[in-house]
């Protein structure tokens, strides 16, 4: 019997029933990957209507057999033999013959060593996080003893410091940050002197905006806004760096050669962002209180002059002292956890996109939490 | 044995490659025979590894094609190239198998991705594939779970998922200990014989490529280009170019050479 749509499926399966029930499936066209699902169902179709007499598939007609094809033939062959009938294949070409062969029954039976991984159930979760946020917070722990250890050392022994890697992080971390620092200290002094004139001028107290500015920014929009944005470009930076270095061996390289890695990779890093850090802090004051000057004289009325002179009033030198250490306690904070999570990282491309991601939410964490300190400390010192 | 009377599969028309200024090859052109094993050798800085990345369109030529089928790699029409990526496999260096993946899931990526067959008998042909380079079993193993020759083997089933007529190799030894590398040449043959796939070698390791090349080409670095086609054996021996016969011997430039 021809099938009127083998040309269009590319392969034809014939039916003819001989003596004693025994059917003989003769198989003709392209036996292959891209009709395997087509000629899987039918071949089961066929599967059904047979006796216990007996199949025999007559390749004779096969045009071209790949491995899915193979495939679906021995399938075919152990469903049968499931069933108690005998199935046998006959007129097979010597490349047929060979791709049969290659495929490996065994090997299509046999479980996999390992089971699939079972997504936990809540407890599992809860209990997993627990024991993560221990083992991370031991593993933060002995970093910062062997930064700290680190820092020391190079303090005593200023000419094994990597002076040319720590100009090179002052570039990266400082220098080429200078542009977007400004720009958002811009804006975000004109957006708050802006904001806070449209109340005090109810009051005709547009003079105070500019005290209002130089107290919030230098105390503490200046410092955290810098943390941001160096914890962001930074940060996230040095954990992929050091991340990437862990994982083409370059760390391993290092200790083998009788370097320390935190001393080589980690120090530079956290010494330059020292520098930079309350640098881009000042920097970022600077362009916010040139915000409100404009907001002042363009839409206050305020002189320049009388603008520079109630922002220079609120301010005291204190002010400023403790704003500029708390970028520093920021900086070290931020290139430290960007070199731990780095150093941290086991694996390939998801465990260094996971480093970075982590060193930058840490970092901004631990930027908060140091200022809120920083707050009640310093009420308390004045 | 293929004949040369056969179409070729792929056929390398004066390609020419460059990077910036630098032009690595020059006026290239060969053809590759159905069912032959392929082998692209030569030494180091030869541009082997750079006409491998044109072959498989990785790189376009500065001039030149490259024909695969008859189809230009380089076209643009979408279902014609998508039809051609389906028609070829390519084993990377190191495997190139993605991290985040077990074995099954890096194999089943093309499946899903070119067939409409159901699951369950995409987990079947995947568990064939593994079975076919001897991973049977190492369906949910991670590829940082796994030795480095099993990473290959492992990148093999993937590039075979689609039942390939052509497969292309880049250093397939690199890495591993002799035997190892014995087993994936054989591993080669087996499957070059068992089902005919065209396929196209590129290494420097003169063991692999006596145990597997039909035919060779040899690429040298000044001359930006081939200097030698055929069989290895025959080369070797009988070649009138000092360069070819260095390489087969191992002899670097300069050195006398020593009583065998």
């Amino acid at each position: 019997m021809g099938d009127p749509e083998a040309p269009r499926k590319g392969y034809a399966i014939s039916r003819a029933v001989g003596g004693g029930g025994a059917v003989t499936l003769s198989l003709s066209g392209r036996i292959a990957l891209e009709n395997l699902r087509s000629l899987g169902m039918e071949l089961e179709g066929h599967l059904e209507k047979v006796t216990s007499a007996g199949v025999t598939v007559d390749l004779a007609g096969v045009e071209y057999l790949d491995s899915a094809g193979a495939l679906a033939l021995l399938q075919l062959e152990s469903q049968s033999r499931a069933r108690a009938v005998p199935l046998s294949f006959v007129n097979a070409t010597d490349e047929a013959r060979r791709i049969m062969g290659l495929i490996d029954r065994e090997a299509l039976a046999q479980a996999p060593l390992l089971g699939e991984k079972r997504t936990p159930n809540l407890m599992e979760q809860v209990g997993e996080a627990s024991l993560k946020f221990c083992r991370d917070l031991v593993q933060v722990l002995t970093f910062l003893g062997e930064l700290l250890l680190a820092l020391g050392y190079s303090c005593l022994h200023p000419r094994s410091v990597r002076w040319g890697d720590v100009l090179f992080y002052m570039k990266r971390a400082g220098a080429d940050g200078l542009p977007i620092v400004g720009l958002i200290g811009l804006l975000l002094g004109l957006i708050i002197a802006f904001m806070s004139s449209l109340q005090l001028k109810q009051f005709g107290a547009n003079i105070y905006v500019a005290s209002l500015l130089a107290i919030a920014m230098v105390k503490e929009l200046g410092p955290i806004m810098t943390a941001i944005l160096v914890a962001g470009r930074s940060g996230s930076a040095f954990a992929a760096e050091i991340g990437t270095m862990k994982v083409n061996e370059e760390v391993d390289a290092l200790l083998t050669m009788g370097f320390n890695p935190v001393s080589f990779l980690a120090v530079p890093k956290v010494l330059a962002a020292l520098v930079v850090v309350p640098v881009l802090t000042i920097y970022a004051d600077l362009f916010g209180l040139m915000g409100g000057l404009i907001v002042g004289v363009l839409g206050l009325d305020l002189t320049v002059y009388t603008y520079i002179q109630e922002s220079k009033n609120a301010l005291e030198l204190f002010d400023l002292v403790s704003s500029l250490i708390k970028s520093a306690v920021f900086a070290v904070l931020i290139a430290g956890i960007g070199c731990q999570r780095g150093f941290m990282v086991r694996g390939g491309a998801a465990a260094v996109g996971a480093a970075t991601t982590s060193a930058v939410v840490a970092a901004i964490f631990l930027v908060i939490v140091t200022d809120s300190a920083f707050a009640l400390v310093l009420h308390y010192i004045q | 044995m293929p004949r040369a009377a056969d179409t070729p599969v792929i056929e390398v028309e004066e390609l020419t490659a460059r990077f910036g200024d630098d032009i690595i090859l020059e006026d290239v052109s060969f053809q590759v025979f159905p069912g032959e094993i392929l082998v692209i050798i030569g030494g180091s800085g030869c541009g082997k590894s750079t006409l491998l990345k044109h072959l498989v369109g990785l790189y376009r030529p500065y001039r030149g094609r490259v024909r695969i089928q008859g189809v230009d790699i380089d076209t643009d029409d979408e279902a014609q190239l998508r039809r051609l990526r389906m028609g070829f496999g390519v084993l990377f260096q190191s495997g190139a198998l993605f991290g985040s993946m077990t074995l099954a899931e890096n194999v089943a990526l093309p499946l899903a991705e070119y067939t409409d067959l159901p699951p369950e008998t995409i987990e079947l042909i995947v568990k064939m594939k593994l079975g076919l380079v001897n991973l049977a079993g190492y369906e949910n193993h991670l590829p940082e779970e796994i030795s480095g020759g099993m990473k290959k083997r492992a990148g093999l089933a993937r590039a075979m998922a689609l039942d390939p007529t052509i497969l292309f190799f880049d250093e397939p030894s690199a890495g591993l200990d002799p035997i190892t590398s014995v087993e994936l040449d054989l591993l080669i043959k087996s499957l070059n014989a068992g089902m005919g796939t065209t396929m196209v070698v590129v290494t420097h390791e003169l063991e692999s490529i006596f145990n597997i090349a039909h035919r060779v080409v040899m690429l040298d670095k000044s001359a930006k280009g081939i200097i030698a086609e055929g069989d290895p054996r025959e080369l070797k021996d009988k070649s009138s170019d000092p360069r070819v016969v260095n390489f087969f011997h191992r002899r670097p430039a300069g050195h006398q050479q020593e009583k065998a």
